[in-house]
């Protein structure tokens, strides 16, 4: 199962991964590279399947063509018990925090550690308490998932996210809703737990500037293909058309304000009883 | 008329793989029973859930249905001058079939559409995904424990809704309508059978909390993960337990009782 042509470097490839979805193409023959302990920003608009690159690579929808190598290995050849031995290296912080709703902040938190680990519970409540100050919310240890507001909900996910230290983490929108002082908490908690902890971190958004001020390098994806990737800076001078709407956000370009419907003015007088 | 035999048969073949997808999902729950021996917990507090929780609704439809089948039966009874065996009727009544379907449908309303709205909207709000992701299998974590819990708390619900419609019967029977005391409990005694009656009447109660519970985890996993898919899936749930629930009724009545 492992790949020597992996660099060393490189934590996940994404070689020619085709994807439908039903009938509908959401991935069209599309390679990608994650390197280590940087971070790498997945962007494009709503609906072009960020979310589902993310369920591809740790594992949890099938490709219909192409591979996913995680660390070595082919995510989607693996057995079960080899693919839940490698989600413990990988952390995912879901849009809706996706915290278990009957379990306290600390619960939550201790969630993975009590599952995978044989830690006396001294130790878990050490360790819990340790993420939970990283991410600044030790005094909310007691308070139930629907006490927290949507920011607070996000941190403490972010926290039972690395509860295991793994190797990576994915970040399903973490922006989307936040309020700037939200914002700004998560963007700095995304950079500093890179630079800490060498964490290897791939971001999926459509916020372009927060996204752009932590990531080292963003790949933006539209119509099931890479339209472009590079630095931040190298993104931001793009040649393409369709790139600098996006980044600029236009409301006219090659992606048009009107979904396509017949003529206006037809439309309007072919009205008949 | 294509058009109808297309539907038939897409709605055929929609069937069959969502019995496939179900009788897949029942086996991995079913793996991840002997793990539970290791985490009791985690089936305590859902036996909590699915079992205690159901136990007003339970007792309060038991002594209503004991009482009206001694009203009923005792003026029935009484035309044939056979008021003695009043107690016999009620008994049978309950632990054959009463007992277990009824509280086999009260369970479908009461804990089966929880299951399923729980299960439902764990999946909506992405904890199953979640957890998936940190390498904890849901079947196992989540299903299994309310699965086992449903099968253990069926049968002990069913034996209480038959005792407490004893007990209706008897308030009524004995209590307002006169009947001998002695008659009542000694008829009983003497005319019911330990294997043929109370102990078939367990076995249905067991194999409905199998199919209900069943039922339920199952809607709510594979639920379409938005408001009104949770809706839908809790609505089946009832629907097909109860349809179910008689279903198999009939044909354990028949394997049972069918000799007689």
């Amino acid at each position: 199962m492992d790949n020597s042509n992996q660099s060393s470097n490189t934590i996940v490839t994404i070689n020619n991964l085709t994807f439908y979805r039903g009938n509908r193409l959401i991935f069209d023959n599309i390679s990608l590279e994650f390197q280590r302990a940087k971070i790498t920003a997945i962007m494009g608009p709503s609906g072009t399947g960020k979310t589902t690159l993310l369920k591809l690579i740790g594992g949890q929808l099938q490709p219909n063509r192409g591979e996913v190598l995680v660390n070595g290995q082919n995510v989607h050849k693996l057995q079960r018990s080899q693919l839940f031995e490698l989600r413990k290296k990988m952390g995912m912080l879901f849009q809706s925090g996706a915290l278990l709703t009957d379990m306290s902040v600390f619960d939550n938190v201790a969630f993975p550690l009590r599952e995978h680990t044989h830690l006396p519970e001294s130790m878990i409540r050490s360790l819990v308490l340790m993420k939970l100050q990283a991410i600044g919310l030790r005094g909310a240890r007691d308070l139930m998932p629907s006490e927290l507001s949507g920011g607070m909900a996000r941190r403490v996910a972010l926290a039972r996210a690395i509860a295991l230290d793994p190797l990576m983490i994915m970040y399903d929108e973490p922006f989307t809703g936040q309020d700037p002082i939200s914002k700004g908490v998560l963007l700095h908690l995304i950079k500093s737990l890179n630079t800490t902890l060498g964490l290897t971190s791939i971001i999926v958004s459509h916020d372009v500037h927060e996204t752009a001020a932590i990531a080292d390098y963003i790949y933006i994806i539209a119509d099931g293909k890479i339209i472009d990737h590079g630095t931040p800076a190298e993104i931001q001078d793009s040649k393409s058309e369709w790139v600098q709407q996006f980044v600029k956000g236009a409301m006219d370009g090659p992606v048009h304000f009107h979904y396509p419907a017949p003529d206006y003015v037809d439309d309007l007088l072919s009205y008949s009883n | 008329m294509l058009k109808t035999f297309q539907n038939l048969g897409h709605t055929t073949l929609a069937s069959f793989s969502k019995l496939g997808r179900a009788s897949f999902f029942l086996l991995h729950a079913l793996s991840g029973v002997p793990k539970l021996l290791l985490r009791p917990r985690l089936l305590i507090n859902q036996l909590y859930s699915v079992g205690v929780l159901s136990f007003l609704i339970i007792t309060i439809s038991g002594l209503f249905v004991g009482m009206v089948i001694s009203f009923q039966g005792f003026h029935i009874l009484s035309d044939f001058g056979a008021e003695e065996t009043l107690g016999v009727m009620v008994a049978a009544s309950l632990v054959r079939e009463l007992g277990p379907v009824m509280s086999a449908l009260l369970f479908a309303g009461r804990a089966g559409s929880a299951l399923t709205a729980e299960i439902g909207l764990m999946k909506a709000t992405e904890q199953l995904s979640g957890m998936e992701m940190m390498a904890v299998d849901p079947i196992h974590r989540i299903i299994a424990p309310r699965y086992l819990a449903g099968i253990i708390a069926m049968p002990i619900l069913a034996i209480l809704f038959s005792c407490i419609g004893v007990l209706g019967g008897h308030l009524v029977g004995v209590g307002l309508l006169g009947v001998d005391n002695g008659s009542f409990w000694a008829q009983m005694q003497t005319k019911l059978d330990f294997r043929d009656d109370i102990l078939n009447g367990v076995i249905k109660s067991i194999v409905f909390g199998c199919a209900v519970t069943w039922i339920a985890l199952f809607e709510g996993y594979d639920t379409i993960p938005t408001s009104e898919g949770v809706s839908r899936a809790t609505t089946r749930t009832v629907v097909n337990s109860a349809f179910t629930i008689l279903g198999l009724d009939f044909i354990l009545t028949t394997l049972m009782f069918g000799d007689n």
